[in-house]
């Protein structure tokens, strides 16, 4: 079975040798589905000059109730890329989870890394594979923003790609954020975005979006000072991707609570 | 009608085993063995794009001989093989004993049932926490399978580079040690007379597996850090020990790392071993 599956997508070739590992796959038995399982919510992403920084914050919720406090949303999808994902969380980390083999998997099998926007396009195709899911209320959103190694032009070199239930991808410019805080993390980078900013400035923007999304939407969890859970924060550089130590993120979300005491608006 | 001359069993097994023999030894060798830092693998071959040494999984590397579509298959198998236990079970619950075993089937199949046997000679290594823990298993064509004590010769005149790979390695070996011991025991066959051969660094290609390293261990050493290995310039050695994940001092892996949702490194970026445990 192993011998016989010529091809170099991992999904592929689960499509053929065992396809109920696959999300979209499997059965649904009908009616909605939406309040079963819990949800994840906000991620936000920015373009830097030497890369792209995405962060995450740390709720998932089941209606009214907070499910988890410390779940981790943004992930590495391979040396160079990040994934972070909003929605049903049981099939966005299991999507999550096939995304990084299927990437692993063809760098061993050809030898060779997938550009940038294969990368973005495998990501669609999977996520249209959830669809029927989707459409009983189990849908999952990613968001996908990598260190494009190919890039003519090295200040735009961090590239955002963002998607719906139906696929996508659709390729943004300098910021972007989804989930159910969205509205709110978009809105705080309308205004404090600019082209060209440092990982370091775009890193501290990202935890200041989350806290303006943490501010007005319950689903979006803030800075939790008390348990010390903070954002999850990872970068995409020319020197591949990093998650930033705890130590790190705990500087700059206190950085932010700080300054928040004075002025609540940010 | 023309009738069929009778072939014993053990004639077609003598033919088949010949024919896989000889092909096997027509081939240029490859070499494998473990050093302090890991585990090596220096094969002789021309391209630079049809890979002998690849990578299987986190800490399992592969190295084959023969004729390259055959053992290309095998490979690609066993990549698939281990994502998919990988993704079923758990990262570290893929092992290279299992992938030993899953060659060794189909290779035996191949030879018992198929007209032609593959002429390949393979070779599955996991490296451990240590130079001890390390295994090598070497697949003949017939799907036999032997472990290895540390290190292999294989393909071409394999006999007469064990020879020299036994009277020379020792588990404690630097990198530069280890890759001057396997050109040395590449380069004592195939010269004129007997004599020693040069083998120039675009003509092998080199990996190892490094034991530091958490998550995907495998890399290769190519270009400018190959050369200075070779050559065995003591400033570049040490430019090379660092590029190999630091001191020769080995460091028990932790577990967090193998978490399949944080084990998606590469090679040639984790040239930090300190940051890498975070990963």
């Amino acid at each position: 079975m192993f011998t016989n599956a010529g091809t170099s997508s991992f999904t592929t070739f689960l499509s053929r040798v065992a396809p109920e590992m696959l999300p979209g796959r499997r059965p649904l038995p009908p009616g909605m589905a939406a309040d079963l399982a819990p949800h994840a919510t906000t991620i936000v992403a920015i373009a830097a000059a030497e890369g792209v920084v995405m962060a995450g914050d740390r709720r998932a919720t089941m209606g009214n109730l907070i499910a988890q406090r410390d779940i981790e949303k943004v992930h590495p999808a391979d040396a160079y890329s990040l994934v972070g994902i909003a929605g049903t969380a049981g099939i966005g980390i299991e999507l999550m989870r096939l995304f990084q083999v299927e990437l692993e998997h063809y760098e061993k099998i050809e030898g060779a890394m997938l550009s940038l926007d294969g990368k973005a396009n495998r990501l669609a195709s999977m996520i249209r594979g959830n669809l029927g899911a989707a459409m009983q209320g189990l849908a999952v959103v990613p968001l996908f923003a990598g260190f494009d190694l190919a890039a003519a032009d090295p200040a735009r070199a961090g590239r955002i790609f963002s998607f719906d239930v139906t696929g996508g991808p659709y390729e943004e410019t300098g910021y972007d954020a989804i989930g159910s805080g969205s509205l709110f993390a978009k809105s705080a980078l309308k205004k404090r975005f600019r082209a060209g900013l440092s990982v370091d400035d775009a890193t501290r923007l990202a935890v200041e979006a989350l806290y303006d999304a943490a501010d007005d939407d319950t689903a979006t969890g803030g800075p939790d000072l008390t348990r010390r859970i903070y954002p999850v924060v990872m970068t995409a550089t020319a020197e591949g991707t990093r998650r930033l130590t705890d130590t790190e993120t705990a500087a700059i979300a206190e950085g932010v609570v700080a300054g928040r005491m004075e002025n609540p608006g940010g | 009608m023309a009738m069929q001359f009778y072939a014993s069993p053990e004639q077609i097994m003598r033919d088949r085993s010949e024919l896989a023999r000889k092909g096997i030894a027509r081939g240029r060798s490859a070499v494998v063995l473990s050093y302090s830092g890991g585990v090596l693998f220096v094969a002789e071959n021309l391209s630079s794009a049809l890979h002998k040494v690849s990578e299987i999984y986190d800490r399992i590397g592969f190295a084959a001989v023969g004729r390259y579509n055959e053992f290309e298959n095998l490979r690609r198998a066993g990549v698939r093989m281990a994502d998919l236990n990988g993704l079923s079970y758990d990262r570290r619950d893929v092992t290279g004993r299992a992938l030993a075993n899953a060659f060794a089937q189909t290779l035996g199949a191949i030879f018992t049932e198929q007209s032609k046997p593959f002429e390949v000679e393979i070779c599955v290594a996991e490296v451990g926490a240590t130079p001890e823990a390390d295994e090598l298993y070497r697949l003949t064509y017939d799907g036999s399978v032997n472990d290895e004590p540390g290190r292999m010769a294989m393909g071409g005149q394999a006999e007469a580079i064990t020879g020299v790979l036994k009277s020379q390695h020792r588990a404690d070996m630097s990198l530069a040690e280890a890759v001057r011991v396997a050109v040395q025991a590449l380069s004592t066959v195939g010269g004129e007379g007997g004599a020693a051969r040069t083998i120039a660094a675009n003509q092998l290609e080199v990996a190892v597996l490094d034991r530091q390293r958490i998550g995907r261990t495998f890399r290769r050493i190519t270009g400018a850090a190959l050369t200075a290995l070779l050559d065995g310039d003591a400033a570049a050695e040490g430019q090379a020990a660092d590029a190999a994940g630091g001191p020769a001092e080995p460091v028990v892996p932790t577990t967090e790392g193998h978490k399949p949702t944080s084990s998606a490194g590469s090679a040639d970026l984790e040239d930090r071993p300190a940051e890498g445990g975070e990963r």
